[in-house]
């Protein structure tokens, strides 16, 4: 740090306000949400999972009506033809075409699973606000409930609901699908939200702002809800290909949607009987639609838990 | 007097998305056998990083050392590898960190962490290692040590803790010691008591220590020198009664301002140091303190000062105690 | 603690009701019964024998006392399908192939899982980690039923010693395991990753680094041992989804376990198999469930303490 400069008088003046800076932030400030997202862009794979979501969600809504065929339409010239440039993902015993098919049915599970994840979420934000906001003793009790409602095994519940509101092999409607999936599964939600307002309402930025007289309504809008709402979106995200995975698993028990509406699960289990006499594409395509769909849906949850967690902010 | 330690232009950065951050900043500073050394300045200002580049306990990446030698009895640490580091951790330089609630591992029997360095260091057998752990305990004053030998972390309060963090670092006898902020998270009784048990564990083995500190109490109470650290670099170094009775950084000054005293005056009011250090991520080519300084000058903005020795102990780098400052320095010392 | 454990013990017992009457009100609430649905050619008096047999004559309320009788006796009672065999005995078939497969999956699961997470931790965003993270992805995205399905198709149809389903032998037990290991395996090392990061960045690892001892045993020692409690935690969940799993594994590789059971029950509408089934489920799973809470207090420390002072 050798000096190179020859001293003068003028140096040694006291220094003029201009030249501070100190109020100056130099490091760029962001704004919390525009951070998440900045973040989760430079997440490849989460970005993979949202882009995957869009092409299927928008190919769910118009990917019926793409190549001509009908999803319910038999050809019985056409059974179990493999793809070709005609059946794009060929037929099935039917004769009908897989492809329009594999779009009913991802449509199908995509509303299964969201519907699910919102039921959920609603309930679970419902009943856990309450809790975490109510006194100690009602609190314990809403807990206790929900304990031993999530104890109960939930596959059992679905199938049991299933069977009991579906007619011998016919399948089970989507209203009852979803209602068996919901039964059990808004109880990991409210156990978050209840855990988050709790630890929100202690936290010292809440009890400061409750010391300059803020009200709780204040302290809840401006405090715990915006703090809450990333854990409770990561925890949605997730809930999402949980729900499409249950249906998925129930249709392949043969509990699914009742034909000839189908979800990518019945495909998946019609195409088992097409694997055991050599037609692979028939499980395969359904498969790989199943799997990419919980793919998504969970790289992209990820995605959003390591944008939101400050503690990995770089 | 032998120098145990010896850091030369030591500096220290971290690579982030922002960008590199310049934690450290060229410290030069030496510790003699048997000495305490206290490390003083706000958070953020590099102390903690410093500490940790003496062990080699920083995460590299991100940190890696950008310049510098750290030599330790004559050897340098910056060039050794984590195999030698080994062998130097924990039985020729221990840490003490600053929150004993979190520097213990939860799932582990107190004694066991106690002498688990001296087991991989001294090829000690169990039984010998538990009577060492008993010993170790008994000597930072933990009651019962039989029995709290056994227990786990969450059975001890803090400042107990604390004092099991002391047993472990001077369970290998250590030739230095260095103190990351010890009683910070302590209460102010029970500081006391810890400071008391550096002392006469310090006299007992005749450790160096490095005591990083922002409380000044601390320090004249402690050590026998001080450097001062502000925004990555070494502002004032000197022995405590220079640096306490005549600081000559104006730094120094507002810090020891900044104390409170029983003997101030009630109309005199404590002096807060206005603004923020700079930021690391584009450090300032002159003196970091310009922002905050009532008499930068403006030579200051640009240019740091080297060290400026006022006696064979006591040097600071500031333009002010410049010959041609004298009108600025005169004019208006707080 | 025994406070505790009491405690327990009553919500499992509680849990385990809740679930019987559900699970009778549900079977109850189907309209008719199941002699009535599908056999209009029973003659009337052996409808009415039927009836008698199975308590279905009776109010409700006191069928429900019945069935909660037998099963504090444990008695499931006769299937209403086979004749050869009670509930019990078909339990009795069935239970232990699944859980032979339960356990084997599980041990899968729990001895990869971990490992893989600390691996990927350790190596954090280098090749290793990338391939931990692969197999993990592709393990919570593909269904344990498709992937059976893809197990079948290229290695046992490939590969002779392997068998495409049945049980009897240990090389029966290979492809199931897997594909039902593949999902809690996959959590279980996401969940290790995660864990590991967190506490590869506590002090108390810091502490150990100061300590001199090597990186082996800082990793072994203290990180590793302190970021396998959450995996405990949710071992219940993973006992969970294993069995859900089997209902699916079962179906496909041909194995007479009983997921098989109450598949086929559900289709036949076996009434009194599909709640004993599902009874016995439960109990499994909830006693499992305070099992893994008991071996949670037993691993860590900290909870011994706090549950003690309640």
């Amino acid at each position: 740090m050798k000096l190179d400069v020859t001293y003068n008088d003028e140096m040694f003046q006291k220094a003029p306000d201009e030249l501070r800076d100190s109020e100056q932030i130099r490091r760029p400030s962001i704004k919390y949400w525009a951070d998440v997202w900045r973040r989760l862009k430079q997440n490849k794979l989460a970005m993979t999972g949202l882009i995957l979501l869009i092409i299927m969600g928008i190919m769910s809504i118009i990917g019926t009506r793409i190549n001509g065929f009908k999803y319910f339409e038999q050809d019985y010239s056409q059974i179990n033809v493999r793809p070709n440039s005609e059946y794009w993902f060929g037929t099935d015993e039917l004769g009908r075409d897989l492809f329009s098919r594999i779009w009913l049915g991802a449509r199908y599970s995509l509303i299964i699973g969201i519907a699910a994840a919102f039921i959920d979420f609603g309930i679970g934000v419902l009943y856990g606000g309450i809790a975490g906001m109510s006194s100690h003793r009602i609190d314990a009790i809403m807990m206790r409930i929900a304990e031993v409602i999530y104890s109960i095994p939930y596959m059992l519940v679905v199938v049991l609901l299933s069977v009991v509101f579906s007619t011998a092999g016919a399948g089970t409607s989507m209203f009852v699908l979803i209602f068996a999936m919901t039964i059990t599964g808004w109880v990991p939600m409210a156990n978050l939200v209840r855990g988050q307002v709790l630890q929100l309402k202690e936290s010292e930025y809440s009890l400061a702002s409750e010391s300059l007289g803020a009200s709780d309504r204040w302290i809840l809008r401006k405090h715990i809800i915006p703090n809450a709402l990333g854990p409770i979106l990561v925890n949605v995200t997730l809930t999402i290909p949980r729900a499409i995975f249950s249906e998925a698993t129930l249709s392949f028990m043969g509990l699914g949607l009742q034909p000839p509406k189908p979800s990518l699960g019945t495909l998946a289990n019609d195409g088992l009987a097409g694997m055991q006499v050599g037609l692979f594409y028939q499980i395969l395509i359904p498969a790989v639609f199943i799997s990419l769909i919980m793919f998504s849906f969970n790289v992209l949850g990820d995605g959003l838990r390591d944008a939101l967690d400050p503690r990995l902010r770089k | 007097m032998e120098k145990l330690l010896d850091v030369k232009d030591l500096a220290v950065s971290f690579k982030t998305f922002f960008g590199e951050v310049e934690a450290v900043r060229g410290v030069s500073f030496h510790v003699n056998k048997g000495e305490t050394v206290a490390l003083v300045g706000e958070s953020g200002c590099g102390k903690s990083v410093t500490a940790s580049s003496i062990m080699q306990l920083l995460p590299m990446p991100p940190a890696f050392y950008k310049n510098g030698q750290i030599l330790f009895n004559g050897e340098d640490i910056v060039q050794k590898s984590e195999k030698e580091m080994q062998k130097i951790r924990g039985n020729e330089i221990s840490m003490i960190f600053q929150d004993p609630m979190t520097s213990l591992n939860p799932t582990m029997r107190v004694g066991k962490q106690i002498v688990e360095g001296l087991i991989k260091h001294h090829n000690l057998s169990q039984d010998e290692a538990e009577k060492r752990a008993v010993e170790m305990l008994d000597l930072v004053s933990v009651p019962q040590p039989e029995k709290r030998v056994k227990q786990y972390p969450h059975e001890f309060s803090g400042g107990m803790r604390q004092r099991v963090m002391i047993a472990l670092a001077m369970v290998s006898n250590p030739k230095l010691l260095i103190a990351d902020e010890p009683t910070t998270a302590l209460d102010v009784t029970i500081q006391a008591q810890i400071l008391e048990l550096m002392k006469s564990i310090q006299e007992k083995f005749g450790t160096s220590i490095i005591l990083i500190t922002h409380d000044l109490g601390v320090v004249a109470d402690m050590s026998d020198r001080v450097i001062v650290m502000y925004a990555g670099q070494l502002l004032e170094g000197g022995t405590v009664d220079e640096i306490f009775t005549n600081p000559k950084h104006p730094y120094t000054r507002k810090l020891l301002g900044s104390v409170p005293r029983l003997d101030m005056d009630r109309s005199e009011s404590l002096h807060a140091i206005d603004g923020t250090p700079p930021d690391l991520y584009i450090p300032p080519k002159g003196c970091p303190f310009f922002d905050r300084c009532d008499n930068a000058m403006v030579i200051c903005k640009e240019n740091m000062r080297e060290r400026d020795y006022h006696t064979n102990s006591h040097y600071s780098c500031c333009w002010l105690n410049h010959p041609m400052a004298k009108k600025v320095a005169e004019g208006g010392v707080r | 603690m025994t406070k505790y454990l009491l405690k327990r013990l009553v919500m499992v017992v509680i849990t385990i009701w809740i679930v019987i009457t559900i699970t009778f009100a549900l079977m109850h609430s189907v309209p008719g019964n199941p002699f009535a649905t599908e056999n209009k050619n029973i003659p009337p008096i052996v409808y009415e024998n039927l009836l008698k047999k199975y308590g279905l004559d009776k109010p409700y309320s006191e069928q429900y006392v019945m069935y909660l009788k037998n099963i504090i006796r444990g008695d499931f009672g006769d299937s209403m399908k086979s004749d050869t065999e009670t509930v019990n005995e078909m339990i009795g078939r069935g239970f232990p192939v699944s859980a032979r497969l339960g356990v084997q999956a599980l041990l899968i699961a729990l001895i990869f899982g971990p490992a893989l997470g600390a691996i990927a931790a350790l190596f954090q965003n280098k090749g290793p980690d990338y391939i931990a993270m692969i197999i993990s992805i592709i393990g919570v995205s593909v269904p344990s039923f498709l992937l059976g399905a893809f197990l079948i198709q290229f290695i046992a149809s490939n590969i002779e010693w392997i068998p495409i389903g049945g049980w009897g032998e240990f090389r029966h037990t290979i492809l199931p395991s897997f594909a039902l290991a593949l999902m809690p395996l996959a959590q279980t090392a996401r969940l290790m990753r995660s864990s590991m990061l967190e506490i590869l960045g506590q002090d108390y690892i810091k502490t150990a680094r100061s300590k001199g001892i090597s990186k082996t045993a800082v990793i072994i020692k203290h990180a590793v041992r302190n970021a396998i409690l959450p995996i405990v935690s949710i071992l219940g969940t993973t006992v969970s989804n294993l069995l859900v799993g089997s209902f699916v594994i079962e179906k496909i590789f041909g194995i007479p376990g009983l997921g098989m059971f109450f598949t086929t029950s559900v289709f036949n509408r076996d009434y009194t198999l599909i709640m004993g089934v599902t009874v016995f489920y439960a109990i499994i799973l909830v006693t499992a469930l305070l099992v893994v809470d008991i071996a949670y207090m037993l691993v860590d420390p900290r909870i011994r303490l706090t549950k003690e002072g309640r």
